[in-house]
């Protein structure tokens, strides 16, 4: 392993994939509300939220970063209230590049629920609440059962896109080694370094990664073939 | 005991507003074209579709009553949602749990009422809709009649208070529906509850309903029990070549030699029937019988040589234009038995039909429906 990749890599590495993990379990927990939600009020506002969930799909990374480091850092409104909290202020930590990357990744998992809620339907709530399930008892057992391939796909894609990112975590967390420094940082402090082949191990590993993921995809989820 | 329901829904372009009541025991018929409001009735009964707001403060509001519980009262702030309103639905397309087994199916409802309900008797219910066969089967594996033995299984295993079903043969094919009819028919005797039952299909409600309320745009044309109400010629109830009646009779003797079966029924005078193909229903047996208005013909004098079984001396009730300018719909009675007759507006003039007259209702075919 020692030939592939530096202590540096491993770090990173390491650092990505836990960034990933809590991003994913941050957004599942976040999404699914914002999507069913989405998927099922018949309110004004669902096209205004249903655009701003969407924003980083079509935004430079960048732009979403800078808007990030300015609302959150010292100056900013968030900024301010994090401090005023004791929590300090988030860009350049671990914390920070978890809110960004929270943000970024967002329509990725919430599409997908949006989607998979909106397959499913007012009926089989209907037929729940005939069969004396609350609301809530209906969620947890109809709907969350009948979702399953969506979570897969927002699961996913929400992972793998966290691990994509750059823009927005080089505009909100720098480049500290061990705290915000994941691979694709990584792999671009290697190219200017012209250390080309350390650059290739991971990148290659990128590569191999989004490749896997894509065919878990397509194999776990056939039925978004039909749709 | 009974069911009282005033429910008021006004959407764009279609605004219902009925106020029924209905038996509390037994089935009730919705009955209507579609459009006419009656599966938005049904849901508003279930709790699942939105009812307005009154309009004043003297307004009373939607209001439902299932045998002395008030599950909704607009003018006291009582709404019930769905899940606490103790009824069974059966929905019109199949609407199994497509992630849970036939018996996870089964138990999903009957879990959940368990709390307010007595035992419920699972095997009983099972046989009484045969789906002992399909229990370890996933939703996806069943035919559309299986489907619907089961939705209705389940509706039954929540001991509901109130029974709705929304069309449930609507979506199957005839051999399906020929399939599930003699399980609804035994739901029917067998069910202590009372079960509302929406339908455009005159066969369906012939054969289940006891009680029908037909629906025009959004407003009760007729309620009432289901013979008086089919022999009822001032409703403009658009059956066309169903019209007709239905009566409630017994099996009163079997001729073995000639395979016909007399079906008696009580009404102003001793030995009044008709004969049927005898199809094995057991002596004493109540059936339903359906004589259909265009195979009543009437005559003023008895033939003894006539090819036709059944002659029942009645007297002429009233005479009504039919759909047709060529026709007349005539509503006699059979001492004490309604019957509706239907026959050209030159055979009325010939024989000078008038209300009082008496003659003989000639029955050409005679369907037993259950």
């Amino acid at each position: 392993m020692d030939s592939l990749f530096t202590a540096a890599d491993l770090s990173a590495i390491w650092l990505t994939v836990k960034l990933a993990t809590v991003v994913t379990m941050i957004l599942l927990l976040l999404g699914t509300p914002i999507a069913w939600w989405l998927a099922r009020t018949r309110s004004a506002w669902k096209g205004p939220v249903g655009a701003l969930v969407a924003l980083p799909i079509v935004l430079p990374p960048t732009v979403l970063g800078f808007y990030l480091l300015v609302t959150l850092g010292p100056n900013g409104p968030i900024g301010q209230l994090t401090q005023a909290l004791g929590l300090g202020v988030l860009p350049f930590t671990f914390a920070g590049l978890v809110v960004g990357s929270v943000i970024y990744s967002l329509p990725f998992v919430v599409q997908p629920l949006q989607n998979a809620f909106e397959a499913i339907g007012e009926r089989p709530l209907e037929v729940a609440a005939t069969l004396r399930a609350s609301p809530l008892d209906a969620f947890f057992s109809v709907v969350l059962p009948l979702a399953k391939p969506g979570f897969l796909t927002a699961t996913i894609l929400g992972f793998a896109h966290t691990v994509g990112e750059f823009g927005v975590v080089l505009m909100i967390g720098g480049n500290i080694p061990e705290k915000t420094r994941v691979v694709s940082v990584q792999i671009y402090d290697h190219v200017e370094a012209l250390e080309y082949t350390q650059a290739h191990w991971l990148s290659a590993g990128m590569v191999l990664f989004a490749f896997l993921v894509l065919l878990a995809l397509y194999s776990l989820n056939p039925g978004r073939r039909r749709a | 005991m009974n069911i009282h329901a005033r429910v008021r829904i006004a959407h764009p372009g279609f605004d219902l507003d009925v106020d029924l009541h209905l038996p509390g025991r037994g089935v009730s018929a919705l009955f209507g074209v579609s459009g006419s409001g009656k599966t938005t009735c049904l849901r508003a009964i279930a709790g699942l579709e939105r009812t307005s707001a009154r309009v004043s403060g003297s307004d009373p509001g939607n209001y439902l009553d299932v045998n002395g519980a008030v599950w909704q009262d607009d003018a006291h702030g009582v709404f019930l949602p769905t899940h606490r309103r103790p009824l069974g639905y059966v929905f019109q397309e199949a609407s199994l749990f497509a992630h849970l087994s036939v018996r996870e199916n089964l138990e999903y409802g009957r879990k959940r009422a368990a709390r307010d309900a007595r035992s419920v008797d699972l095997p009983s219910v099972i046989d009484l809709l045969g789906i002992d066969a399909v229990l370890d089967r996933m939703p996806d594996r069943l035919s559309g009649g299986e489907r619907q033995r089961v939705a209705i299984a389940r509706a039954l295993l929540t001991r509901p208070h109130l029974l709705l079903m929304d069309e449930p043969l609507a979506a199957l094919d005839l051999a399906r529906k020929q399939e599930i009819l003699p399980y609804l028919q035994r739901l029917h005797d067998a069910l202590e509850i009372p079960l509302i039952y929406v339908s455009h299909a005159p066969d369906e409600v012939a054969q289940l309903a006891d009680h029908l309320v037909v629906l025009e745009q959004g407003r009760v044309l007729a309620s009432g029990p289901l013979s008086e109400t089919l022999a009822r010629l001032d409703l403009p109830i658009r059956l066309g070549e169903d019209t007709g009646v239905v009566l409630e009779g017994a099996v009163a003797e079997r001729d073995a030699h000639w395979h016909l079966a007399r079906i008696a029924f009580s009404g102003d005078y001793p030995d009044l029937h008709v004969w049927v193909r005898d199809s094995g229903v057991p002596l004493g047996q109540r059936v339903r019988v359906r004589i259909l208005a265009r195979d009543i013909s009437l005559a003023l004098e008895t033939h003894s040589d006539s090819s036709i079984l059944n002659a029942l001396p009645a007297t002429v009730d009233q005479i009504a234009a039919d759909t047709h300018p060529a026709l007349a719909l005539v509503r006699l009675n059979a001492g004490g038995v309604p019957l509706v007759a239907r026959v050209t507006q030159r055979s009325a003039a010939n024989l000078q039909l008038h209300p009082g007259q008496k003659l003989w209702a000639q029955i050409k075919a005679v369907a037993l429906v259950g």
